[in-house]
Formats: structure tokens, C-alpha cells, sequence
């Protein structure tokens, strides 16, 4: 009875410690996010002095973003497209080569020494201011900076190139960069999904005869293959929100001819001059939805490492 | 016998390669930081000219033309950034820790209401909140003013989680329960017990608030507008529009060495906790 009545008494402290938490969500994400979506339905924009709206026009922002434009192109699709290319130009190499280091530093018949080192080294990119590192390769891969110097002074080029007024060299770049960022995360958390693995099986694998691609392929893989998916779509719902990297390269224009132009950048354009917060909050709308599926992968993962 | 040997070569060839594939990527890393020390200790003209891989003569020049600089005043920068990231850091590992543990200890009726709901929240890219976040500091004159940035932190749902796997594997109730009969209060328990339980913690999510609140770029540059409130990362996202015809490279690139420098040395201090923060929290092996 005494109990009972004490553990009854606690419960208010569970209340009033959450109370900061929660009010603080409330103002600051929850309200600004149903304010995000409400306006997706509101003409509401500055152009110069003007301030238009806000107008009720129900689905129309939409219909705007998802019409073509005089080109013939839907824009927002093309950034979209941009986004996804750049995203996995960067993440194919950044799995392939995140997973063959994790299996390297793992491998208990290689025994390779300086490991510490290597980990502190790649995990580094991670950490690094991203509009500083993209400031930084524009610097190095510019006309007149080192790369471009050291190309032409082991006779790789006779002219300078310039790497952001080409599609192939502006979207590598930005890849090259988002690689660089992620592969020693990748690294480190694979590394941790193979040591989580029961040696045993490993043992037995091995007394078996097993080669080492049949370890991978038949124990490794697909013990792994919870947290692989987990880490691939993560990367994939970071990536959709790609912002720093091509804003700074590209000086906010996406170019050459908007090739590097992201979905964020688009959102970034519409609420910093003109204060479109009807067609930003249109976008917003349509990235919560696919970050929203996307995330429903994410927990099937989770829950399936779990069980 | 000549089975053996054969294996010991096979294996010493499977290392050989096996070190210089981790070899280059190691390397290609260290190369642009590598390429930044230099750049930054060179002249403009040194810069310009003939490629040298070795670092020049002018880094202490470049340090003092760059705290200078009158167009960007890097020093403020730094401060307004150290400001909101320290702040933050500090914030939002409390609070998330305080949310966690009354998750965790006490038992109310919407407990698992408010951490499914946490949890379900946690995916949502802060850039969905943008517009309204920007629409209302217009509104009520809250742009270039830095709490703004700061206060948010105290709500972040993906280091309340974090925090609330760790105190399921760390605090055990008998423990609240003896402060309890010691005689301290509820808020006091959770300050002198369940806080210093938690300091690996703590210390870790500090570290990556920390970092992340130093690079942010997007809201900032959204909402700090005058030069004398801009953080880091506007700053140095304004080089890019530099004439670099009259711009002195040598400055730019200590710039850009300056930005990265406060995170770079923290991660060479801390970097085996760091490295171990990765891989706990969300992600379990």
C-alpha cells in the first residue's frame, strides 16, 4: 500500500523532466513545421518591395513545382535527379571501399598493425567543416591552383581544365568530397558490425576448409547485411538533403548550367530572397514525404538487427 | 613444409596489398589537409607560381593579414561560432540526458507515448522546419540574434535517444532508489548521481554537438544577415565570391585553415573517445 502510493507520488518528476524538452520542441520544430506545411498552401512571397499574400490556393505550389518550365524541364525533378547522381557517384565507391578496409582491419589472419593511426586519419573528413572543405577544394581544383599545376608539371595537361564548368568534373567533385566525408564513418561502423559477429562461427568456418570468399560471401554478407542496409539509407536520406558542399562550390547557381543545383539549394533560394514560403513550404512537404518511407526502411532495419 | 611456405607467401603478398590499399586512402586524405598547411604558410605569389610541394615562408604574414582582414573578420566569426556551439552543446546534451532519464526511471502514463513519439520524430531533416523557423524570426524580429540557434538544441531527439540506450545499460534503479532514502530531492539525485554516471556520455554527444553546431551553415546563413553576427561558415561561404584576381590567396586559404583548426585539434586530442561515439548510440554492432 505504502509502495504503491511512493511510486505514485514519483511520477509528477517524470512530467516535470520532460517539460523543457517538449516545450522547446514544441515552439521551435513542431509549430515552424506545421507553420512549413500550412504555407505550402498559401501564396505568400516578396518580390522587391511587394509583399504578395498570403493567399489561399490549395494545391497550387505544387502543381507549380511539378509543372514544366518553358524548357521543358520539371525543376524540381532535375534537382532531385542532381542530387540522387551526386549522391551515388559518392556512395558506391564509399560502401565498396568502407567494406573491403572494415574487412582488412578486421581480418584476424592479416593482423595489420597501425590501425589506430589509419582510423584516426580517415575518420577525419568527417568531422571538417563542409562549406570550409568545399571552399578548399574550389581553391585547389581552380585554374590556378595546385592541382591543376601539379597535372601540368607531370605533363598530364597541357592547359589548365577547369573542373566546375564541366557537368562530369562539377558533379565528381562534389562526390569526390562527399566521399572523402563518409567513407571512414562507413569504415568505422561496419568495423563494429563485423567484430559483432560470433567468432565462433568464423572458427567453424574455418575448420570447415572454408575459403575466404566463402566466409564473406556466406557468413560475413549476410550478418552484415542488416546494418549495411541501416548505414545505406541513412546515407541516403543524408544525401537527399545535400546542401554546403555544392552551395560553395558553385557559388549558389548549381552550375555549370545547373548540374549541381540540389533540392536544398532550391529551398535555400526560395527563403532567402524572396521569402517564398509558399513554394518552400511545397518542398518541404515533398522531402518530409520520401525522408518519411525512407525512414520506415530504416526502422524495419533496426528492428531486424535487434531481433 | 613447402606447403607452409608457400601459405607464409601467400600471406605476406595478401598483407603487402592489404597495407597499400589502406596506404592511399590514408594518404589521400592527409593530401589536401597537406595541401591546406602549405597553401596557407605560402605568398600570393608563391601561389601563383611554380608548384612547390614543400611549405613556404609566410604563414605568420597570412595568420595576421587573415585576423585582419577587414571584409571578414574571421575573429568574430570564431566567436559567434564558439558561442552557439558551446551553448548548445551544453544544452542539448543536459537536456536530452534529463528527458532520457525520466524516460527511463519514472513511470507515467504517457511514458511510452512520449518515447515512441521522440523516436518517430528523430528522422525528420531539420531543413523540413526551415520555412516556418524563418517566417517566424522575420516575423517577430528574432534574425541575427544567437539564441535563436542556440535554444533549439535543447530538443534533439536523435541525442535523447542515444542517451536513453545508455542509461538502460549503465544506471541501475537501486541506485535512484538509495539516493532516495539518503534523503535527496529528485532533481538533486539525477545532478549528483545519474549526471557523473553519464559522463562518457556526456562527453561524447558534447563533442558531436559541438562539431555539427560549428559547421552549420544553412540556418545560420538563413538568419544572420549583419556581418557582425555572422558565424564561420557564412564567412567563409563569402570567399567564394572573392575577386580571386585581387585576392590574396594566401590569406584565403588560412582562412579556410582557421575554420577547420579549433575542431581539427579537438579531434587530435579526443579522437579514440570520439571514434568509439561513433558506433555507439544508434548504430549497435
Amino acid at each position: 500500500m505504502k509502495e504503491k502510493k511512493r511510486s505514485i507520488s514519483y511520477a509528477k518528476w517524470g512530467y516535470i523532466f520532460i517539460i523543457p524538452f517538449f516545450v522547446v520542441y514544441a515552439i521551435f520544430t513542431l509549430y515552424p513545421q506545421l507553420l512549413t506545411f500550412y504555407n505550402s498552401f498559401f501564396e505568400n512571397y516578396r518580390e522587391g518591395l511587394t509583399q504578395i499574400g498570403p493567399n489561399f490556393v490549395g494545391f497550387a505550389n505544387y502543381v507549380k513545382l511539378l509543372t514544366p518550365t518553358s524548357e521543358g524541364t520539371i525543376d524540381i525533378l532535375k534537382y532531385f535527379g542532381n542530387t540522387m547522381i551526386m549522391w551515388i557517384i559518392g556512395a558506391i565507391p564509399q560502401f565498396v571501399v568502407a567494406l573491403l578496409l572494415a574487412l582488412l582491419f578486421t581480418s584476424t589472419r592479416l593482423k595489420l598493425k597501425g590501425q589506430g593511426f589509419a582510423k584516426t586519419t580517415i575518420y577525419m573528413p568527417n568531422l571538417i567543416m563542409a562549406s570550409a572543405f568545399s571552399m578548399l577544394f574550389f581553391s585547389l581544383f581552380s585554374t590556378v591552383g595546385p592541382i591543376n599545376q601539379i597535372l601540368q608539371g607531370l605533363g598530364w595537361l597541357d592547359k589548365p581544365f577547369d573542373f566546375i564548368s564541366f557537368k562530369i568534373s562539377a558533379r565528381s567533385l562534389v562526390a569526390l568530397m562527399n566521399f572523402l566525408m563518409w567513407f571512414g564513418n562507413t569504415t568505422i561502423v561496419l568495423m563494429a558490425g563485423i567484430m559483432g559477429i560470433d567468432e565462433s562461427l568464423f572458427e567453424s568456418a574455418r575448420i570447415d576448409g572454408a575459403s575466404s570468399t566463402h566466409v564473406f560471401f556466406d557468413i560475413t554478407l549476410p550478418l552484415l547485411r542488416p546494418i549495411l542496409v541501416y548505414t545505406m539509407i541513412t546515407s541516403l536520406i543524408g544525401g537527399l538533403q545535400m546542401f554546403d558542399v555544392p552551395q560553395v562550390l558553385s557559388k549558389g547557381i548549381g552550375m555549370p548550367n545547373r548540374t549541381t543545383f540540389t533540392v536544398i539549394m532550391l529551398l535555400n533560394n526560395y527563403l532567402g530572397g524572396s521569402k517564398n514560403y509558399g513554394m518552400a513550404g511545397a518542398i518541404s512537404v515533398i522531402l518530409f514525404i520520401i525522408t518519411g518511407i525512407l525512414s520506415i526502411f530504416v526502422f524495419k532495419a533496426m528492428n531486424r538487427k535487434e531481433a | 613444409m613447402d606447403q607452409n611456405r608457400k601459405a607464409a607467401i601467400k600471406l605476406t603478398i595478401a598483407r603487402i596489398l592489404a597495407y597499400l590499399f589502406v596506404a592511399f586512402f590514408v594518404i589521400l586524405c592527409l593530401f589536401f589537409f597537406y595541401l591546406l598547411l602549405i597553401s596557407a604558410s605560402k605568398t600570393n605569389f608563391q601561389l601563383q607560381g611554380k608548384f612547390s610541394i614543400l611549405p613556404g615562408s609566410n604563414l605568420l604574414v597570412n595568420l595576421k593579414n587573415a585576423l585582419n582582414d577587414t571584409m571578414i573578420n574571421i575573429p568574430v566569426g570564431m566567436m559567434n561560432s564558439f558561442i552557439v556551439a558551446a551553448t548548445s552543446a551544453v544544452l542539448t546534451t543536459y537536456f536530452s540526458a534529463l528527458t532520457a532519464y525520466a524516460t527511463h526511471v519514472y513511470d507515467f502514463k504517457f511514458k511510452k507515448l512520449v518515447t515512441t513519439f521522440i523516436i518517430a520524430v528523430m528522422m525528420i531533416p531539420p531543413q523540413v522546419s526551415a520555412a516556418g523557423f524563418v517566417q517566424l524570426a522575420y516575423k517577430y524580429g528574432l534574425t541575427n540574434k544567437l539564441w535563436v540557434l542556440i535554444i533549439p538544441s535543447v530538443a534533439a531527439p536523435s541525442i535523447y535517444f542515444y542517451m536513453k540506450q545508455y542509461l538502460e545499460a549503465t544506471l541501475p534503479i537501486e541506485m535512484v532508489e538509495a539516493s532516495r532514502i539518503d534523503g535527496s530531492s529528485e532533481f538533486g539525485t539525477f545532478n549528483r548521481i545519474v549526471l557523473p554516471i553519464m559522463k562518457p556520455a556526456l562527453a561524447v554527444q558534447m563533442i558531436f554537438s559541438f562539431v555539427a553546431s560549428w559547421n552549420n551553415f544553412f540556418m545560420p546563413g538563413l538568419l544572420l544577415t549583419k556581418p557582425e553576427k555572422r558565424t564561420v561558415p557564412i564567412m567563409i561561404s563569402a570567399l567564394r565570391s572573392a575577386d580571386f584576381a585581387k585576392f590574396d590567396l594566401g590569406k584565403m586559404y588560412m582562412f579556410i585553415f582557421l575554420a577547420i583548426l579549433p575542431v581539427v585539434v579537438v579531434y587530435l586530442l579526443l579522437s579514440k573517445l570520439i571514434i568509439k561515439g561513433v558506433t555507439s548510440g544508434s548504430v549497435k554492432g
